[in-house]
Parts: C-alpha cells; structure tokens; sequence
C-alpha cells in the first residue's frame, strides 16, 4: 500500500456541543496513531484541531444547538488533512490583532489562531471565515549523526 | 481547609504554595473554567501570593486553559506576589514561546529552580 494511501476518512456533522467536538477529536487522534503519528506531530495536531472545534463551536456557531459544525478528516501516514464549517456569520481571519505584541501578550484571549497557523503546515479559511482547513505534514525524522 | 477538585496544594518549607493538576489533559471547558476559579481562590480567598503551577502531569492544555493561568499571573501581581511555572514537557513550553508567554510568565525548568527563584 502507498504511503500517500488514505488510512482514514470521517466526514460528519456534529452538533455545537464540545462534548461531542471532543469525541471527534478523539477519534482523529486514535486514528493517527493507528496510522503512526506520534509525539510532537500529535500533539501540535491535536492543539490545532481542539482550537479549530472550539472556535467553531463557541465563537462561530456561539454554541447554538441548532447550528451544526461539518468535519471533515483525512489521515494518512504523511499527512492530515481537517476541514471544520461552522454556520456562523465568520470573522475577519486576515485581520487578527497579533496576541504576541506588548499590548496584548498579557491578555486573557486571541491565541488558538494564531497557534493553529504557528503550528501547522497549511492553514486556509474561506472568504467569511466560516470554514477552515488545515493541513499538517508529517515532521522529518530526525536522524542521528554516524559516529 | 478550602477543597480543590483540579489542583492539589503543598505547601513548601520556603512558604511556596505549589500546585500541581488533576487532569493530565485541560481541554474540557467546564473543567477548564473550575480550574480557573479554584487558581483565582488561592489568591483571593486563600490569600496565598507565591505559587509555583508545577506541570509534570499535564500531558495536554487547550489555550483556553492558558488563559487561566494569564488570570491568575494578574491577580498574583496585583496582590504583590510572585508566580512561577516549571517542569512544562517540551511541546508545551513550545506553546508557551511560540505566543511568548515565556516573557510574560516566569518559566522554571525543575520545581527544585523554581523554588530557588521565589529566594533571590
């Protein structure tokens, strides 16, 4: 089998419940590892994505049972591929008050964009900001130098 | 006595109060949000002012729960306190310097460095 060969798709759409978003996730991180992901590689996934589902759930669909969030997930053993819609109104994306600056670096909120962007390969929104996707490749080993 | 449900507190011969979590992963808003009240307690209820947030069981936390501890460095200040973190596994201090909270919060490797820092 290639490696570029998908090991696993979930395509699903979840009610505005975190409960629910973070089963999800626990099903995307139990897939990686099936799938070989691991350490660090994981861990920046699974920060990536928890920022993703609660933005949509919270500040999208402001927690709005009615509203629904579709997720898409794609693991290979080289890439991840995570497509959250969520049925708000969007935000401005390419616009964000950078957290990192003196004025705002000791405030309480504005970080989980700017940590999805940081850690992922390929992050991209749509126009109005209501649908993400991210991708991540799978990190270089790091191969020890002979002796 | 007060009763933590997400954190347990020593307290440390120097008069450092360290806390170290329940949960090895903060990611559960309700959790994350008990978390932040019983932090916030310590200082303004228990009137503690040196805390040490010791981390060598926290596999995961989300940004949310970063922000609780940004609270708690503000109401620490406010109370002329000090507060330090440590033994934070590599993937977490990595969210720490990438949002630079590293120059906002005073990271220590061991909580044997930390304890140290509350003397000098």
């Amino acid at each position: 089998m290639s490696s570029d060969q998908e090991h696993w798709h979930f395509d699903k759409v979840l009610s505005s419940d975190l409960d629910v978003g973070h089963a999800a996730i626990e099903e995307l991180l139990n897939a990686l590892t099936a799938s070989g992901w691991e350490g660090s590689d994981l861990f920046r996934i699974q920060m990536a994505i928890e920022e993703a589902i609660v933005n949509a759930i919270e500040h999208g669909n402001q927690r709005d049972e009615s509203k629904k969030v579709h997720t898409v997930f794609r693991v290979t053993p080289e890439k991840v591929m995570m497509e959250i819609t969520d049925e708000g109104a969007g935000f401005d994306h390419r616009n964000l008050a950078d957290p990192t600056t003196d004025e705002l670096v000791d405030k309480p909120r504005g970080r989980g964009v700017m940590l999805i962007r940081e850690l992922m390969t390929e992050v991209v929104y749509n126009e109005i900001g209501n649908q993400v996707t991210i991708i991540k490749l799978r990190s270089a080993a790091v191969v020890e130098p002979s002796q | 006595m007060a009763t933590h449900r997400r954190i347990s507190v020593t307290d440390d011969v120097s008069g450092v109060s360290v806390v170290r979590f329940i949960d090895k992963k903060i990611v559960d808003s309700g959790s994350i949000e008990q978390l932040g009240e019983e932090l916030n307690s310590l200082v303004l209820v228990e009137k503690r002012n040196m805390i040490l947030l010791n981390f060598d069981s926290v596999e995961f936390m989300s940004s949310a729960a970063l922000n609780k501890l940004i609270s708690l460095n503000s109401k620490v200040k406010a109370a002329a306190g000090r507060l330090k973190i440590c033994c934070l596994r590599a993937e977490i201090k990595e969210v720490f310097t990438i949002t630079r909270l590293d120059r906002v919060l005073d990271l220590r490797k061991t909580e044997a460095d930390a304890i140290a820092a509350f003397k000098l």
